[in-house]
């Protein structure tokens, strides 16, 4: 047993990396299903991570912290909605802004916190349970967040594939104009979409400021909010798949890590290289077969909707 | 609701050109409210802002030194938000753009012929080009979206710039710092005006702007453009190939972009250094917008957001703002006029108007 110790702290690190990408890409593909594109998501995650670690700092209390993400970053989306719900301003372009923004505004809004450190999000220690050699750490010792984001998976897969409300909002993103003429309320729906969508980034940023690296820095995302965004092409718009992406590409961000510790005598950098080379690659993979994209993604994705009526 | 949105049966012509003035004036009023909230005088920030870096020739020079790399990238990205490909790694175009082209000087640091520096011009485009290649062969081979492979090779950029100064580029007479040597008088951008640091990118830009208007107004290639992003299917009964529009839009934003990092590089910047660029090519984004999509809108707009580069550190010194504001401000204009574009398609009527007079 002892020959695979050294694989326990690789596990661990790997769902520290991966789980602020579970949030994000989980949001976002509710919000996409709903039939809106939202390339917001670095920007909402960047101002959850800073609200969650500020609300940390002043109250000590890490549930509210997550809370405070969570509202921060459906504000954001917020804004987005009343650009491109109710103004049906472009979405591609009220992503970025909302990401270029959201970049800014995170740097003013943390600059006085830049450095400070704050206790890590506690893990679950169950006595007994947590001390099994090898699955103990990794099945009982985990923060939280991580548990919460296993549930969250399964809520988003029980809520879209077998729930009514689950069923409208994909109706809403396949057909807005279909749905809208059986009386749903396309927008409001949407709304709602968008707002869990930038709920989750915001959390998903937080637990980047508060456990991943437990402080906050300018830009502290470095593209994962983009990388989310992949990593839904790449799940072809499933929940589970969100999930086995989000580990997939969460253990290529601590290969970097443990390949220098090994001693691998590979410059840092082109280590860091590796997620953003393996983003490119995996959508190369996934969308060289058109139909298959095209029969997963849903119909109106990016597509303005203004009720002639 | 109090008010229905109606579309107008065709876009506004005067809201076109209204939209960026009312989208400044919101984000003005807003920023006030911002100052409030950091505890500055609203007055006193804007003057700095906006009035006090203009008030010397110097500074004024500094203005068109910050609106080239703005100028340069925005023109080439709007060429290709006009054929709806979104190409948004022009920060990563304009790093290989200064990595490629500054590689002449720095293996060849001795060369004082008068053929270097437009040599390294010239390779900063194809090097900015390059990285835009590959995006565009993404997306045309395998239908990978442009929008993410662009952004990813950003970061990848940034890493081989820091890979490549805090090893082989590294100056060996520099204290171990990560900087490349300075570079010598033949590989400089020559300045324009005794005393500034306004250079010959500052040309280069104008004429970019000139050029693509050209272009864009009187040949078969931007004509093409405009068809394929308004209208894909009247374009491809025509006979216009998207995929050629696709490499065209990205490869001319790219070495637009090479050429602005290059001209950093030898120009304000004069060595290799980690960070070549505070976000010039995201900043291009918004100046393609604020610009219409449009080089001499793009002009204006470039000089605009350039006055936010100065004015965000001209507040920094007097007032102690944070660096940031300049971010929030530049994300809030985009803002505003994306929610402003409602107007140019759209008119807004009063839904009771009617029946409540009656």
């Amino acid at each position: 047993m002892s020959g695979f110790d050294w694989l326990v702290p690789v596990f661990l690190t790997v769902i520290t990396a991966a789980t602020p990408l579970v949030f994000a890409a989980l949001g976002e593909l509710v919000t996409e299903k709903s039939g809106v594109l939202n390339l917001g998501v670095e920007g909402m995650m960047l101002v959850g991570a800073v609200s969650g670690f500020i609300t940390v700092l002043a109250t000590g209390n890490y549930f509210l912290a997550v809370g405070a993400a969570a509202l921060a970053g459906a504000i954001m989306a917020f804004l987005f909605g009343i650009l491109t719900l109710s103004l049906m301003a472009n979405q591609v372009a009220t992503g970025l802004a909302l990401t270029l923004f959201g970049v800014g505004l995170s740097a003013l809004m943390g600059q006085d916190f830049v450095g400070e450190p704050v206790a890590a999000l506690t893990k679950l220690n169950i006595a007994g349970l947590s001390d099994i050699p090898f699955i103990g750490p990794i099945l009982f010792g985990q923060d939280a967040l991580v548990y919460f984001s296993f549930i969250m998976v399964a809520v988003v897969s029980w809520f879209l594939y077998k729930t009514k409300a689950g069923l409208v909002l994909r109706a809403v993103g396949d057909s807005h104009n279909a749905a809208h003429s059986i009386g749903y309320p396309v927008i409001a729906i949407r709304y709602m979409a968008v707002m869990f969508g930038g709920a989750m980034s915001g959390i998903g940023g937080a637990y980047l400021s508060l456990a991943y690296t437990p402080m906050w820095a300018e830009n502290m995302t470095a593209g994962r909010g983009w990388i989310a965004l992949a990593l839904i092409v790449f799940a072809t718009w499933k929940p589970g798949l969100v999930l086995v992406g989000a580990y997939m590409f969460g253990g290529i961000t601590i290969l970097q890590l443990h390949a220098q510790a090994a001693g691998l005598n590979v410059p840092s950098q082109v280590l860091s290289m590796l997620p953003y080379l393996a983003t490119i690659i995996v959508l190369v993979l996934i969308s060289k077969d058109e139909s298959r994209i095209r029969k997963h993604a849903p119909a109106c994705i990016g597509k303005i909707f203004h009720p002639a009526a | 609701m109090l008010f229905k949105i109606e579309k107008r049966p065709e876009p506004s012509k005067s809201m076109v050109y209204l939209t960026p003035i009312i989208a400044l004036a919101l984000t003005v009023l807003c920023s006030i409210i911002l100052f409030e909230v950091l505890g500055v005088n609203p007055i006193e920030a804007l003057y700095q802002f906006f009035i006090a870096p203009l008030n010397t020739t110097y500074e004024f020079s500094e203005l068109f030194v910050k609106a080239t790399p703005l100028m340069l990238c925005a023109i080439g990205l709007s060429v290709g938000f006009r054929a709806n490909v979104w190409n948004i790694g022009a920060e990563g175009q304009l790093t290989m753009g200064a990595i490629v082209g500054s590689s002449l000087f720095i293996y060849f640091p001795e060369t004082d012929s008068v053929f270097l520096l437009p040599a390294m011009i010239i390779l900063g485009a194809v090097g900015g080009a390059a990285w835009a290649a590959i995006p565009a062969f993404f997306k045309t081979r395998f239908n990978a979206n442009e929008i993410l492979t662009s952004l990813m090779l950003v970061y990848v950029a940034l890493l081989l710039l820091s890979l490549l100064i805090h090893g082989p580029w590294r100056d060996p007479a520099g204290f171990n710092f990560p900087e490349s040597q300075t570079f010598s008088e033949s590989a400089d951008m020559p300045i324009l005006i005794a005393g500034t640091r306004m250079h010959f990118g500052t040309l280069l830009a104008l004429f970019a702007v000139l050029g693509a208007w050209v272009m864009m107004a009187r040949t078969l290639i931007g004509f093409q453009v405009k068809v394929i992003g308004e209208a894909p299917r009247a374009g491809g009964y025509a006979g216009f190939s998207q995929k050629k529009i696709i490499w065209f839009s990205l490869l001319f934003a790219g070495a637009l972009a090479g050429v602005a990092g290059l001209s950093e590089v030898s120009g304000p910047i004069d060595q290799v250094v980690p960070s070549i660029s505070p976000g010039y090519g995201f900043t291009a984004i918004i100046v393609a917008f604020l610009g219409r999509l449009h080089p001499v809108g793009i002009f204006f707009a470039s000089l605009l957001m350039a006055l936010t580069y100065l004015g965000g550190e001209t507040a920094q010194i007097n007032l102690g703002l944070p660096v940031a504001v300049t971010g929030v401000f530049q994300g809030m204009v985009l803002f505003f006029l994306l929610a402003c574009d409602v107007l140019v398609h759209y008119r807004f009527r009063l839904n009771i108007a009617r029946k409540a007079i009656s």
